[in-house]
């Protein structure tokens, strides 16, 4: 299948830290793709590299076949990549409705009336409807990881990357989640999944790849993952 | 609609005001109070919808007054031409002070925008045209008709300055401008990744605050018929914009309205009545007591108790 997104030998330093060495992925349209990796071993730069939060020192990123990696952050968004955040960080002076009108206004130039049609609709899909006029400072924790999602979802993404969407919760809360995630990747959405819960990612993706130290140690299905022995020494240590 | 009646009555009745035969100090007054009302609007805009507290209400205040000056001198310009004039200078220098300073955040955005005061400040200081350290002295034009005076005046140019300024920022406030700054207020990070331009929107919003800004200051060296640069650069403009802000409300654009009228018409009693060091006193204290205990400002305590009585 076609790449949605070829990150090419990126490489990101902060100062002498070495977050990223010379890290490739390719993510086919419609996949769906586990990135896993323990504390600090890159995964959240490179993200940040992705959706244009962080500039990439050297390789390349193409979206779609176009190269983006120095576009800033709202063009990567409006050409469709979304994302949501590992700290939730709703518009907290917003209601939930209103914190998907800034996507759907920016993004893709809808009237507030037809922008909020469609956030409703999302936020039903999510199961947040109930909340639509609450302020984000009355929500549950689950209730903000989705708000993450919705307004992710509010720009009508082609790839959504999903960060940590799941620390925290409990497992009837993870299932709940990861249906959204699944949902929303049968109507055609490409999704890579930032997780440490690893039954989760394994449950969810097709394809993972895990980063060590910045530097993809090992790629393949979940089930050759976890047997893999880098991956095994990279988590647990020994 | 029902916001254009009131501005059409508003100005009507400033109209009616100006024409009467009210004491001449209720002109001097109220100018000070709506030059705070239209300079806390202004700041509003940059400060309060977006978050980004600029200390540098002076510098734009000034520049606005030195450009009706030049103006003055050079061509004889007419009062709106000068004003027009100090918009777009000041609106320019937003430009330029945006474009320095909107990549920083927080505490050192609020610094570097102190530096600029000081460079202005500096910069008219060495002008020998506009009168150094000395100031200048400046002669009048005869007062225009229907107005007697020239507090009567200007009181009414103000006037229409500020209803400029708040309907700008009620329209910025309700547009799609608005949202944007209010999610770049929020989390600028999130803002982004949703679509929104932040620094174009920063730069935006730095150069309808300081364009405003600017026009407030340009009638100033008429209403004194002098300038000089230590009182034109004075700290007390940051406090008046900035104060009126947060003691009536950043949220709304009615917030620095209610602030300032509060604020500055508080100043006036207490200057006449008592003394000017205890104006500064009282305004420091207000300020951190609105800071405290109500950091929503006044609209904030009338949300409160509106629901509070549901």
């Amino acid at each position: 299948m076609a790449a949605i997104l070829e990150v090419n030998a990126v490489s990101k330093h902060f100062g002498g830290f070495t977050a990223l060495s010379d890290v490739s992925i390719r993510v086919a349209a419609g996949e769906r793709f586990g990135l896993i990796g323990p504390n600090g071993s890159g995964k959240t730069t490179l993200i940040n590299c992705v959706s244009g939060s962080l500039r990439n020192d050297s390789g390349s990123i193409a979206f779609q076949g176009e190269e983006i990696s120095r576009q800033p952050a709202y063009v990567r968004t409006r050409k469709g990549i979304a994302r949501s955040f590992q700290v939730p960080r709703p518009f907290h002076t917003m209601t939930v409705l209103e914190n998907l009108l800034v996507p759907t206004a920016y993004v893709r130039h809808l009237k507030d009336s037809e922008g909020e049609a469609q956030a409703m609709q999302i936020l039903t899909d999510m199961g947040l409807a109930a909340k639509a006029r609450a302020y984000a400072a009355e929500l549950s924790q689950v209730e903000l990881r989705k708000l993450e999602l919705a307004r992710a979802m509010a720009s009508q993404p082609k790839l959504l990357i999903s960060d940590e969407a799941m620390a925290g919760l409990s497992g009837s809360e993870v299932d709940e989640v990861l249906k959204i995630l699944f949902d929303l990747n049968e109507k055609g959405i490409t999704i890579i999944m930032i997780e440490h819960i690893m039954q989760a990612v394994m449950r969810f993706s097709q394809r993972v790849i895990c980063l060590d130290a910045g530097k993809i140690i090992c790629e393949g299905a979940p089930t050759e993952i976890v047997k893999n022995p880098d991956v095994q020494k990279a988590y647990l240590g020994a | 609609m029902k916001y254009w009646i009131s501005v059409a009555v508003i100005l009507v009745l400033t109209l009616g005001v100006a024409l009467s035969p009210v004491n001449e100090y209720f002109f001097f007054a109220a100018y000070f109070v709506l030059t705070a009302i239209a300079l806390s609007t202004a700041w509003n805009i940059l400060g309060g919808y977006a978050g980004y507290v600029n200390f540098g209400t002076p510098a734009f205040f000034g520049v606005g007054a030195y450009t009706a000056v030049v103006l003055f001198k050079w061509l004889g310009a007419p009062l709106p031409v000068q004003i027009v004039a100090g918009a777009v200078m000041g609106g320019l220098l937003g430009f330029g002070v945006g474009l320095l300073t909107l990549r920083l955040r927080g505490i050192f955005f609020a610094i570097g925008t102190i530096a600029v005061i000081f460079i202005m400040e500096t910069l008219m200081i060495n002008w020998r045209y506009v009168g150094g350290a000395t100031g200048l002295q400046l002669v009048r034009p005869p007062v225009s008709v229907p107005f007697d005076t020239y507090a009567r005046m200007l009181f009414m140019v103000i006037a229409v300055v500020a209803v400029v300024a708040v309907s700008i920022a009620r329209y910025v406030q309700d547009s799609w401008i608005g949202r944007g700054l209010r999610a770049i207020r929020d989390s600028e990070e999130a803002a982004e990744c949703s679509g929104v331009p932040t620094l174009r929107l920063k730069l935006i919003a730095c150069v309808i605050s300081g364009g405003l800004m600017g026009a407030v200051g340009a009638p100033m060296p008429m209403y004194l018929s002098f300038i000089e640069p230590a009182s034109t650069f004075s700290l007390n403009y940051t406090i008046a914009a900035l104060g009126g802000s947060i003691i009536g409300g950043m949220s709304h654009w009615g917030g620095p309205i209610i602030g300032a009228l509060v604020l500055s018409t508080l100043q006036q009693i207490i200057t006449v009545t008592i003394s000017g060091e205890v104006n500064v006193l009282v305004v420091g204290v207000l300020l951190v007591l609105f800071v405290v205990l109500a950091p929503e400002g006044v609209l904030g305590l009338f949300k409160r108790w509106l629901r509070s009585s549901k």
